[in-house]
């Protein structure tokens, strides 16, 4: 009884996020100080912080939404002039990825 | 819990009651620990400015002989004529500014029972957790006639500094129509594309400054990095200036004449130079074999989910010096790792739970001013090592166009001023 009440629990929730992809990480197992490291990988190239000091585009601050579509479309090709970002974004799972869209717009610092 | 009574906990740390002393740490907290780090490079620098972001109480010393760091990176350019030397220096000021030690002396030895670090200096340094990322150092005469003294006439210039400046003032040298040979070795080195950029970026200069000139890469393997995107592009921006001679077709180098700038083959044949620049096999800093970390191969085993070194417990290492494969020698490489192993000693100290592993790397080569390729790859930790993410990583199509190509020189020099500016703060 408890084990299915949790299971439809669980479920909804991840329907009503629209979050339900298969991966080995899962939202919940993504600590603050699991998502810090998924962002150190991003900032060797785009900047301290996300603010890029070249070239390459900077993305602290952007809107959420947004930075997560754009990093899902890197990583299922989708999206149009692409160098390095489909080969990368193709590492993350898009629990991952949700959660570092939401690093970078909040401004979080490691 | 006193500042006294935390001193001696460090204390009965230091005396080797590793098992008790642990958990005392837990309970007194990071800012009671010392957290040594051996080298200033891209792992090293890079561990202790996160380890002092992830617990600005802990006592983090960075000890590093050099005042001002230059770096592999863009060292290539710098022979092209495509940066200044300055450009790829970077100071220590900035990992001062944010309370980090820096003792610049060479670290001599390692005790893993008193845990301790002897200097250059003769001081000996206390570590509640030490890293090392002592980068590589050459194997002398592991590639006969190649050692020290060898160098000073045929230089590697595969660690930035006089060995580079040295190279550059050869090239500047060479006779009209003269012969550059570069000898390149088997895998595992530093800096997998780094041969194959230099011979792009001799080949900028040389057809500017001395446009008879050849390039000859003798190579003991018979495939390299990017190397369709390398022979593609040096044939289109240089002709045939650069050949390359792999294994099957008598490229590997079994003896050096330093001297004469002779080097022979495997097969006998003997290849006289104008210029000679001799990249030999290498292997882990000393400091590591020091403190009994390196196993057989010259390398440093890590454990793949914290970089702390399957030898001993409490020490861990970063970079080129360790056995990361598939992951390559390189400096994004070391960066993450240095992030990933900082934030794993932090959760230890501190009794937090150790973050997930990830890892990834881009390395670009510049080709010519304007001509990038790249090749990336995103990591993780599973059972029996690090594992590329399935799905991910790769290199630049080999059908891009001149857009992609400038776009991804504009990325590399982008990525350098970034990477740059995470380390040592510009």
């Amino acid at each position: 009884m408890a084990f299915s009440q949790f299971f439809v629990r669980s479920l909804i929730a991840l329907v009503g996020m629209g979050l339900f992809f298969p991966g080995p990480a899962r939202a919940a197992d993504l600590s603050d100080d699991s998502v810090s490291i998924l962002a150190g990988n991003c900032v060797n190239c785009h900047g301290p912080n996300g603010l890029s000091l070249g070239a390459i585009p900077t993305i602290r601050g952007l809107n959420e939404e947004q930075l997560r579509s754009r990093l899902m479309a890197f990583r299922e090709g989708r999206a149009a002039g692409v160098t390095v970002m489909t080969r990368l974004m193709k590492g993350y799972d898009a629990d991952q990825i949700a959660a570092l869209a939401k690093w970078f717009a909040r401004g979080e610092t490691p | 819990m006193t500042g006294v009574s935390r001193r001696r906990i460090l204390g009965s740390l230091a005396a080797g009651s590793v098992a008790l002393a642990a958990p005392s740490i837990v309970r007194a907290g990071a800012g009671s620990a010392r957290v040594v780090i051996v080298g200033g490079g891209f792992g090293g620098a890079t561990a202790a400015r996160y380890l002092k972001l992830g617990a600005p109480q802990l006592q983090v010393t960075l000890i590093e002989p050099a005042k001002r760091f230059y770096t592999c990176p863009f060292s290539n350019l710098y022979l092209a004529g495509l940066r200044s030397w300055e450009s790829i220096g970077h100071g220590y000021d900035g990992l001062r500014g944010v309370g980090i030690e820096l003792v610049h002396a060479q670290a001599e030895d390692v005790d893993t029972r008193l845990r301790t670090v002897r200097l250059s200096t003769g001081q000996t340094l206390g570590w509640d957790r030490l890293v090392l990322s002592p980068g590589v150092d050459m194997r002398w005469n592991a590639l006969e006639g190649y050692d020290e003294a060898a160098s000073l006439l045929a230089p590697h210039a595969w660690k930035a500094g006089p060995q580079t400046q040295l190279l550059r003032r050869q090239m500047e040298a060479m006779e009209d129509g003269g012969s550059f040979v570069m000898v390149i070795p088997e895998n595992p080195f530093r800096c997998p594309p780094g041969p194959y950029e230099r011979a792009a970026m001799l080949a900028h200069y040389f057809s500017r400054h001395n446009p008879r000139a050849k390039i000859l890469l003798l190579d003991a393997k018979d495939n390299f990095s990017k190397k369709g995107l390398f022979q593609q592009g040096w044939k289109a921006l240089y002709g045939d200036m650069i050949e390359w001679v792999g294994l099957t077709d008598d490229g590997l180098v079994t003896r050096v004449d330093a001297k004469a700038l002779e080097v022979q083959t495997a097969f006998g044949q003997v290849h006289k130079a104008s210029v000679l620049n001799v990249i030999p096999p290498q292997k882990a800093g000393f400091i590591a074999e020091r403190a009994g970390v390196v196993d057989a191969s010259g390398w440093v085993p890590v454990k793949a989910e914290s970089f702390e070194t399957q030898r001993v417990a409490g020490i861990y290492a970063l970079g080129d010096a360790t056995i990361a494969a598939p992951m390559p020698k390189s400096a994004f490489a070391a960066n993450t790792q240095a992030k990933l192993a900082a934030a794993a000693i932090v959760a230890e100290l501190t009794g937090r739970v150790p973050p997930v592993a990830s890892y990834a790397n881009t390395c670009y080569s510049l080709l010519a001013p304007g001509y990038g390729i790249s090749v990336a790859g995103v990591y993780r930790a599973e059972q029996g090592g690090i594992a590329e993410v399935p799905g991910s990583g790769g290199v630049s199509p080999a059908n891009a166009d001149a857009a992609f190509r400038a776009a991804e020189a504009a990325y590399g020099e982008s990525w350098y001023a970034a990477i740059s500016a995470d380390i040592w703060g510009r």
